[in-house]
């Protein structure tokens, strides 16, 4: 047993020293979660302000120019007065402009003899999400722009239905609160599996797995040896990207810490154990790295909920979404993060990540052993 | 400068990267199904929203409400409720993203000319989720709405907004996703296969060979720039003809006009991983650098989230980014309908990207020695 260890740590040690050496493996556990966040959290954002908007006036006056006002003081629009449509479509095609308001010449003569007075909108619908969110935001300012004038005449405005809306978890709608979370699972990912993969793959490349193999470490110590180092990095990118979630980003944990704690290190093992499977598979840098960006780095950003929502995908890509164990993470924190310890969601997410690492164990077992082919 | 050297040295790469079967399928055949499987999976749209309805009203108006919000794509509605206490239990654990309440006065409300409450309680964990369901919502609601007022002979709101979308008519996020996927996986193939090509040669020691053979560092660097472009071209136009034919996005626009971006965005990806792999002494630095600008370069380019909401410092950092204006070159052609005209002043700073990194890349080939 003593000596069992003494092999153990030696290994331990080996490793170590490789990643203290290397500065490319400090750098993406370290640098590389601080550079994320920092682009998570300022930069990225799905919550559009400062839309630029063409307002055309064809005949300004009152009212017109009180809707205009309207949009003027809005904080989600920068807007700027075209001539004419011509002019403010052009725009539109050259990029200069999301979207137009078009007030035309007999809006406020049909507003004021009670017909319906049609205002047209156009918006650039390349990017189909940012568009739905613009014209959301313009029928939110013609609403209230619409109270105002009904209200300013005397009367009531009468909507038969009105919404009465109520956000849970996040009430002001900030997509940096569950951005944030979810990038620890990807920050993860990139230390476990892609770090992990490539550094079994060099030992093969190098040749120096056979010099391993002469010496008395058993394949299950030489594994612990090069898992345990690994799993301290990660375990190290993780919790300065939690406290930078915290600290810096203002977002809020509603749950016991060492929940957090162990559901991140059981998804650590995970993805560490497909970077090894990866690894053993390939015997090669250069597919270990293709391979682990493939089956591990794209699918926890895409096919892992933190994005885009997996209830809308099609069934089969649904399906495929089961085999991402950034799926399961990605909920976990979403919810320990913004909602509490929800016991159901957390011991169901917790489960299948336990099922998937006793699947994985057992095939780096089965996959690896002191052999030279 | 020597074409057959050159021919020569971009000869042996290709030999390097074909001998290998699993290099070989790992070029061709991981991006497409990247494609097919992204292609269908990211998409901002909702569909089946899962829906819960605690509806303490009788009346028809409100069944008639209901029936319009099931009646749409966007919702279905799984449970219905019988008191408040079982709202929160579904929605902590995610079982369904809105509850829909309607209280016991909506219909009379509603027939006696009130404004009837449509009271919503929804998980905000996702905002993007919840924004565009409240917006899908809202649609619904206002429809309902102005029909009820024409059925009822009452008066609608005096301003009415006629809504039309450039380009993307229909609002399908995958039109927009797909253009995207093809900047992002040509990046992602071409930085791989470049930023391998001279650390593989450093790690080995084959390198020092390559420098005291008679090949210039001018010659050098082209005969390596060659593999990665020739495969990205071939790549890109196998990504565009199943975006067209199997996605149906459209191609509107001028299609040489797209390949000069394509080139252009080839040669500086090409430039960067060239310099990464010069920077790079073994194999593992070089992957890891290429991932250091592989990932903010797609998060920056706008792939996923519009560069204008971000901080204005931020925005400055994206000008360095070579996606980011190939992004605004395959969207134009291909939705916009974009010619050369609309589209210089991408190209240029892509031409200019390429050039400084292609500099940098040849002049560490000779002055960074181990």
């Amino acid at each position: 047993m003593n000596d069992r260890l003494r092999r153990l740590w030696g290994m331990i040690r080996k490793e170590s020293l490789q990643i203290l050496r290397d500065p490319s493996s400090i750098s993406i556990a370290f640098v590389m979660p601080v550079v994320l966040l920092l682009l998570f959290g300022y930069g990225v954002s799905l919550d559009a302000k400062h839309i630029p908007l063409g307002i055309v006036i064809e005949q300004p006056d009152t009212a017109s120019q009180s809707l205009a006002g309207a949009f003027d003081r809005s904080e989600f629009f920068r807007p700027q007065r075209f001539g004419a449509i011509q002019e403010a479509q052009q725009a539109l095609a050259e990029r200069r402009i999301d979207g137009i308001l078009w007030l035309r010449n007999d809006f406020s003569s049909r507003l004021l003899s009670g017909n319906e007075a049609p205002i047209g909108v156009f918006v650039n619908g390349v990017d189909s999400n940012q568009a739905n969110i613009t014209k959301g935001y313009i029928q939110g300012t013609w609403l209230a722009w619409l109270q105002h004038f009904a209200a300013a005449q005397g009367r009531d405005l009468d909507l038969p239905v009105a919404m009465e809306q109520r956000v849970w978890f996040n009430p002001a709608l900030n997509s940096r609160l569950f951005l944030v979370p979810g990038l620890i699972a990807i920050i993860m990912t990139m230390i476990g599996s892609l770090l992990t993969a490539m550094v079994v793959a060099r030992e093969w490349e190098r040749g120096t797995m056979e010099a391993l193999m002469v010496t008395p470490l058993h394949m299950g110590e030489m594994l612990a040896g090069k898992l345990i180092p690994y799993f301290a990095l990660g375990m190290g990118g993780m919790l300065l990207s939690v406290a930078m979630a915290l600290v810096l980003f203002g977002v809020p944990l509603l749950s016991p810490f060492w929940l957090l704690m162990l559901c991140s290190a059981l998804f650590m093992l995970v993805s560490l154990a497909i970077g090894l499977l990866i690894s053993i598979v390939t015997r090669n840098q250069f597919l270990a790295g293709q391979v682990a960006l493939v089956v591990s780095f794209l699918p926890s950003f895409l096919l892992s909920g933190f994005l885009f929502d997996i209830h809308s995908m099609p069934e089969w890509v649904q399906t495929i979404t089961y085999l991402v164990p950034a799926r399961y993470f990605v909920a976990i924190l979403q919810t320990l993060f913004l909602a509490g310890p929800v016991w159901p969601v957390v011991l169901a997410n917790a489960g299948a990540m336990l099922l998937m690492l006793v699947i994985l164990t057992a095939l780096v077992v089965k996959k690896s052993y002191k052999r030279l082919d | 400068m020597n074409f057959f050297h050159i021919l020569s040295l971009a000869r042996k790469e290709f030999l390097a990267l074909m001998r290998d079967k699993r290099s070989r399928i790992i070029i061709i055949v991981p991006p497409i199904i990247q494609l097919f499987i992204f292609g269908f999976a990211a998409t901002y749209d909702l569909n089946d929203v899962p829906v819960a309805v605690y509806n303490e009203d009788s009346g028809g108006a409100s069944r008639e409400l209901l029936a319009r919000i099931e009646g749409s794509p966007h919702f279905s509605i799984l449970h219905q409720l019988s008191s408040d206490a079982e709202i929160a239990p579904l929605i902590d654990n995610r079982k369904v993203l809105l509850v829909i309440r309607l209280g016991p006065r909506f219909s009379a409300d509603l027939q006696r000319g009130d404004p009837a409450p449509l009271q919503l309680v929804i998980d905000g964990r996702n905002s993007n989720t919840a924004m565009t369901a409240l917006n899908y919502l809202r649609g619904v609601v206002l429809d309902f709405n102005r029909e009820w007022q024409r059925e009822h002979g009452l008066t609608g709101p005096p301003v009415k907004l006629e809504m039309r979308a450039w380009y993307n008519e229909n609002l399908q996020s995958r039109w927009f996703i797909v253009p995207g996927i093809i900047g992002s996986l040509i990046l992602v193939v071409t930085l791989l296969v470049t930023a391998l090509s001279v650390a593989r040669e450093r790690e080995q020691g084959t390198f020092d060979q390559l420098l005291v053979t008679p090949l210039r560092p001018v010659e050098i660097l082209i005969g390596k720039a060659i593999p990665g472009i020739v495969i990205g071209l071939l790549e890109a136009t196998l990504i565009i003809v199943l975006m067209v034919w199997f996605f149906e996005v459209p191609l509107r626009g001028s299609i040489p006009a797209l390949y000069v971006g394509i080139l252009l965005f080839l040669v500086s990806t090409v430039g960067v991983g060239l310099m990464i792999s010069s920077i790079a002494v073994t194999q593992q630095q070089a992957i890891l650098g290429a991932f250091l600008f592989i990932v903010p370069a797609v998060i920056l380019s706008g792939f996923t989230t519009p560069i204008a909401n971000m901080p204005e410092v931020v925005q400055w950092l994206t000008y360095l980014d070579p996606l980011r204006y190939f992004l605004v070159i395959v969207r134009g052609v291909t939705l916009e309908g974009d010619g050369f005209a609309l589209l210089f002043h991408q190209f240029w700073p892509m031409a200019i990207i390429g050039a400084v990194t292609l500099a940098m890349a040849g002049w560490l080939f000779r002055h960074r020695m181990y």
